[in-house]
C-alpha cells in the first residue's frame, strides 16, 4: 500500500456536524408533536384483525386480460363494500405493480367472517330500467311515493323503507339478481331506485371513454359503444322507454348492485353508440367511463390469503418483537463494548440516535403515508441493527489500520474515514437496492420488512456521516484516547503494535 | 480479546497470513461438495413447503385447555373430508392445518372448533391460503431475485470492477444454493418469511464481499508499477486485512438475528419471526464463508487470466526468485507458483 505523504487537512469541524444532526433530530421530534402523530400505527398482526389478499382475475367465461384500469375499478368496488361495514381504519389498497397487483383489505378488530365473505364476489355491471326513484331516506308518512306500476307490493314496501344513509345499505354485493327487480341505492346514498331486470350487460359494452364537447363550452360527456348483442338490446330498451313518463324513461347503470348513474333516454339509440351528458366534471366523466370499461370485463377475485389474528396473538407478537429488538440491541452493545472498549461507546451512541430516528420516522410515516408497523417490519428493524453496526466496524477497523501505518489517532480518524467512506457507501447502496426490490416484488408483510430495512439503511448513512465520524474525530482529540489507555480501544496492544515484545 | 486484536495487527502487516487464495482448490472442493449435496437434497427430498405455497388452511385456537383429540373431533364434526395436521403450540394453543378448502368448508371448521372448545370465533387465528397463491408469490420472489442480481451486478461493475461484480454474484448464487440445500436436507418449513430471509441474505452477503473487494481495489491500484506482489497475493493480503472486520461484522449481524430466533422460536413457537430469523441465521453464516473463501478466490482466478496480470506475476516471481537460485525453476508453471509462494514475507521475527 502506498503511504501518501500529503498533509492531512484537519479542517473538519465535528462540532458543527453534530449540531446539524442535533437540529435534524429536534425538528423531527417536534414535527411528531406538532402533527400529533404520537401513536404508533400497528399492523393487524400486532393488534388483531382480518386481512384478505385478493388476486383479481378474469371472471369465468370471459376473455381478455386483466387491465390496470380494471384493477383500479376493482379496488374502488371493494372499498365501497368494506366501507359499508363502518369499521374505522379499514384499508383497501392495491399492492405490487401493473396488472399483477393484488388487492389487500385489512380491517382491524373482531369482525368475524363478514369481511371475508364480503369481498370475494365478482362485481357485475348491468343496465336496468328505472321503475321508481326517490331521495335516499325512508319515505315519511305524509310523502308516500307513488307506487311503481307492475311491481309487487313487497318491493314497494322495501323501497319505501330503504334508508340509503346507512352504510350497510350501500354494500352492494350479492342481492343483484340479473333477472329480478332490484331495489338499490346509488353509490353515495343520496337516492334510491326500483329497477327492472337487467336488459343490457356490462360485457356487451365494447368501448367507453370520457370526452370534452368543445362546441358546448366545457361540457364533459361519456360516450359508449356496444357490441352486436348489446346494440340490439340497448336499441330495444331505449326505443321502449324513451316515450315513457319520468322516471321510467331513465336507464340505470348498476355496478355491483349500486346505481352509478341513471341518465334519461332522450331518443331511441339503435346504432350502438350512445352519449351520456350531464353536468359532469372531468373527474366524474372519467369515473363513469372507467366504470363502463370495467363492466366490459368483470373481474373475479381469488382469495389468495386470508388472515384472522386475534387480539391475544397480536399482543403476543408485539411483545415478542419488542423483546427480540431489545435483546438484539443489548447483545450488540455488549459485544462492541467488550471488543472496542470505550470506543464502543460511540457505537452505543450511534445505535441510540439511530433508534430515536427510526422511531420518529415510523411515527411520521404512519401519519404521512399510512405506514403501519408489522411484525415483519420489526424484524427488519432488528436485522438492520447489524447493518448499522457494520458501518462502524468498517470505519473503526480502517482507523486502526491507519494507526498501524504509524499515523496518530487524530490523523487516522480523518484518513481512515476517506477510505472507509467509499466502502460504506457502496455496501449501503447494495442494501438499499435489496430493500427497494423486495418492496416492489412483494405483498403484505414482506413489504413492511423491506420498508424498515430501507429506512434503516438510509438512517445508517445519516448516522455514520453526521454522528459516528464527527464523534470519533472529537474523541480523537481527547487525551484519554490518544494515551493508548487499555480501555480506550486504541492501545498499542490492541492494535498489535507490541507483539514483538510479547514474543 | 486483546490477543485477537493483536492478531489484527499481524494480519494487517502480513506477518500472520492465511493463504486463502492459494488454497482455493480446497475451498472450491468444499463448496462444490455442499452445492452438489444441496442439489441432491433438493432433487431427492425437495423443500418442505408451508401452506402458503401449497394452499391450505390453518386454524389456531387460543384456549386454556388445548387438546389434539378435541380438535380432531371438531374437524370430523364439521363434516369436511380432509386430512388435518393437528399440533399443540405451547400450553395454550392448538393448531389445525388442512389442505385448500372452499369458503364454506373453512367456515364449517371454524364453527366446529369454536363450539368444541367453547371459544368465540374471534379467538381463533385463521390463515387461509388459496391454491394459486403460492405460484403467485413464488413467481414474485423469483422476479425479485433475478432483478436484484442484475441490478447489483451492473451497480458493482460500475462502482468497483466488472470482474468483481461477476465474482460477487458467483458467491451469492453459491450462498442461495447452499442455504436452500440446508433447508431441503434438514426439512425446515419454507414459508414466505423464509423467502424474505433468503432475499435479505443476498444483500448481507454482498455487503461483506463489497468490503473485501473495496480493499482489494485499494491494494491493487498501483500493483503493476510496483511489481512487488502478484494480483493473487494482493487479494490474499486484502482478505487477511479485512478478516477481523469480516468476523466482527458477522458477529454483530448474527447477534440480533439470534435474538429474533431465540424469542421467535422460544416464545412464539412458530411464525414469521422464527422462519425469518432461521433463514437469516443460516444464510449469514454461509454468506460470511463465501465472502472470505469464495468471492476473492474467484476474483483472483478471473484476473490472473489477464495477460497484464500474468506478466506481473512473472516479474514478481523473477524478483523474489534470485536469492541463491541462479536459474528460475522452469518446471513450475506461473499459475501454480504465484499463489503458492506468497505467505512467506520479509517481516519475520
Amino acid at each position: 500500500m502506498s503511504t501518501s505523504t500529503k498533509p492531512i487537512k484537519t479542517s473538519s469541524r465535528p462540532g458543527r456536524t453534530l449540531a446539524i444532526l442535533g437540529l435534524i433530530l429536534v425538528s423531527m421530534v417536534s414535527l411528531v408533536f406538532l402533527q400529533d402523530s404520537k401513536s404508533l400505527q400497528l399492523g393487524l398482526d400486532l393488534r388483531g384483525g382480518t386481512s384478505v389478499t385478493l388476486q383479481p382475475r378474469i371472471a369465468p367465461g370471459e376473455e381478455g386480460g386483466v387491465t390496470s384500469e380494471a384493477i383500479d375499478q376493482a379496488v374502488s368496488i371493494i372499498r365501497q363494500r368494506v366501507d359499508s361495514l363502518g369499521v374505522v381504519e379499514s384499508e383497501v389498497t392495491a399492492q405490487g405493480s401493473g396488472t399483477s397487483r393484488q388487492i389487500v383489505i385489512s380491517v382491524p378488530g373482531d369482525t368475524g367472517r363478514r369481511v371475508v365473505d364480503l369481498v370475494g364476489q365478482t362485481a357485475e355491471l348491468r343496465f336496468r330500467q328505472v321503475l321508481a326513484s326517490g331521495p335516499g331516506l325512508p319515505a315519511t308518512a305524509d310523502a308516500t311515493a307513488t307506487p311503481a306500476a307492475g311491481v309487487s307490493a313487497e318491493v314497494n314496501a322495501k323501497f319505501a323503507s330503504l334508508d340509503c344513509s346507512k352504510p350497510e345499505n350501500r354494500q352492494g354485493t350479492g342481492a343483484d339478481d340479473a333477472t329480478a327487480v332490484l331495489v338499490a341505492c346509488d353509490r353515495a346514498g343520496g337516492a334510491k331506485y326500483i329497477l327492472g331486470p337487467a336488459e343490457v350487460l356490462g360485457r356487451q359494452v365494447s368501448k367507453a371513454s370520457a370526452g370534452l364537447d368543445t362546441q358546448a363550452g366545457s361540457a364533459w360527456f361519456v360516450s359508449l359503444t356496444f357490441d352486436n348483442e348489446g346494440t340490439a338490446a340497448f336499441g330495444a330498451l331505449t326505443a321502449r322507454v324513451t316515450s315513457l313518463p319520468e322516471p321510467t324513461n331513465q336507464v340505470a347503470i348498476v355496478l355491483d348492485g349500486l346505481v352509478v348513474s341513471a341518465p334519461r333516454i332522450n331518443e331511441a339509440i339503435p346504432s350502438g353508440n350512445a352519449q351520456i351528458t350531464g353536468n359532469f366534471t372531468q373527474l366524474e366523466a372519467q369515473d363513469l367511463a372507467n366504470v363502463l370499461k370495467y363492466g366490459a370485463l368483470p373481474l373475479a377475485f381469488d382469495r389468495g390469503e386470508v388472515q384472522q389474528v386475534s387480539p391475544t396473538l397480536g399482543a403476543d407478537q408485539l411483545n415478542a418483537g419488542l423483546l427480540a429488538a431489545g435483546l438484539g440491541m443489548l447483545l450488540v452493545v455488549i459485544f462492541t463494548l467488550l471488543y472496542y472498549r470505550a470506543l464502543g461507546l460511540v457505537t452505543v451512541g450511534s445505535l441510540a440516535v439511530a433508534a430515536i430516528m427510526l422511531y420518529t420516522l415510523i411515527l411520521l410515516m404512519g401519519q404521512w403515508i399510512g405506514f403501519t408497523l408489522t411484525l415483519a417490519g420489526i424484524a427488519g428493524a432488528i436485522t438492520a441493527i447489524g447493518v448499522t453496526a457494520d458501518s462502524f466496524i468498517v470505519y473503526f477497523e480502517r482507523v486502526k489500520d491507519e494507526m498501524r501505518e504509524g499515523r496518530s489517532l487524530r490523523t487516522a480518524a480523518e484518513t481512515g474515514w476517506v477510505r472507509a467512506r467509499h466502502t460504506i457507501l457502496v455496501a449501503d447502496f447494495v442494501s438499499l437496492i435489496a430493500a427497494v426490490l423486495l418492496y416492489i416484488f412483494s405483498v403484505g408483510g414482506v413489504r413492511g420488512f423491506a420498508f424498515t430495512l430501507g429506512l434503516t439503511t438510509i438512517i445508517d448513512l445519516i448516522i455514520i456521516f453526521l454522528f459516528t465520524k464527527p464523534a470519533l474525530v472529537l474523541i480523537s482529540r481527547s487525551k484519554f484516547f490518544n494515551s493508548g489507555h487499555p480501555l480506550s480501544g486504541f492501545s498499542p496492544k490492541s492494535l498489535g503494535l507490541v507483539i514483538a515484545k510479547e514474543a | 480479546m486483546s490477543k485477537f486484536s493483536g492478531l489484527g495487527g499481524r494480519l494487517y502487516r502480513g506477518e500472520t497470513s492465511v493463504n486463502f487464495i492459494g488454497r482455493r482448490r480446497r475451498w472450491y472442493a468444499v463448496s462444490g461438495f455442499f452445492v452438489l449435496l444441496s442439489i441432491g437434497a433438493l432433487a431427492v427430498q425437495g423443500l418442505q413447503l408451508g401452506i402458503e405455497f401449497k394452499g391450505g388452511s390453518s386454524f389456531t385456537v387460543n384456549t386454556a385447555n388445548p387438546s389434539v383429540s378435541l380438535a380432531r373431533e371438531a374437524v370430523a364434526d364439521a363434516g369436511v373430508d380432509t386430512e388435518a395436521i393437528v399440533q399443540l403450540l405451547g400450553d395454550d394453543k392448538v393448531r389445525v392445518q388442512t389442505k385448500a378448502l372452499d369458503p364454506a368448508q373453512n367456515n364449517a371448521i371454524q364453527d366446529a372448533l369454536a363450539a368444541k372448545f367453547s371459544v368465540t370465533l374471534g379467538s381463533i387465528d385463521t390463515q387461509i391460503i388459496g391454491p394459486s397463491w403460492g405460484k403467485e408469490i413464488t413467481r414474485k420472489a423469483l422476479y425479485g431475485l433475478f432483478g436484484f442480481l442484475i441490478v447489483v451486478m451492473i451497480y458493482l461493475a460500475m462502482a468497483l470492477e466488472p470482474k468483481m461484480a461477476i465474482s460477487a454474484i458467483v458467491a451469492v448464487v453459491h450462498d442461495v444454493f447452499i442455504t436452500v440445500g440446508i433447508y431441503a436436507l434438514v426439512g425446515f418449513d419454507v414459508t414466505p418469511a423464509t423467502i424474505i430471509g433468503f432475499l435479505t441474505i443476498l444483500g448481507y452477503s454482498l455487503y461483506d464481499t463489497v468490503v473485501v473487494f473495496d480493499r482489494v481495489r485499494d491494494n491493487t491500484k498501483s500493483i503493476s508499477s510496483l511489481s512487488t506482489k502478484t494480483y493473487s497475493q494482493a487479494v490474499n493480503l486484502a482478505v487477511n486485512q479485512t478478516i477481523v472486520r469480516s468476523a466482527n461484522t458477522s458477529i454483530v449481524a448474527i447477534l440480533p438475528v439470534a435474538a429474533i430466533l431465540f424469542v421467535g422460536a422460544g416464545l412464539l413457537g412458530a411464525g414469521t419471526l422464527k422462519d425469518l430469523s432461521l433463514s437469516l441465521f443460516i444464510g449469514l453464516i454461509v454468506g460470511t464463508y463465501s465472502s472470505i473463501f469464495i468471492a476473492p478466490a474467484v476474483l483472483a482466478q478471473l484476473r490472473e487470466k489477464e495477460p497484464a496480470m500474468q506478466a506481473l506475476a512473472k516479474r514478481v516471481n523473477s524478483r523474489t526468485a534470485p536469492m541463491g537460485v541462479a536459474t528460475p525453476a522452469p518446471a513450475v508453471t506461473e499459475e501454480r507458483r504465484g499463489p503458492r509462494n506468497q505467505p512467506k514475507r520479509k517481516h519475520r521475527k
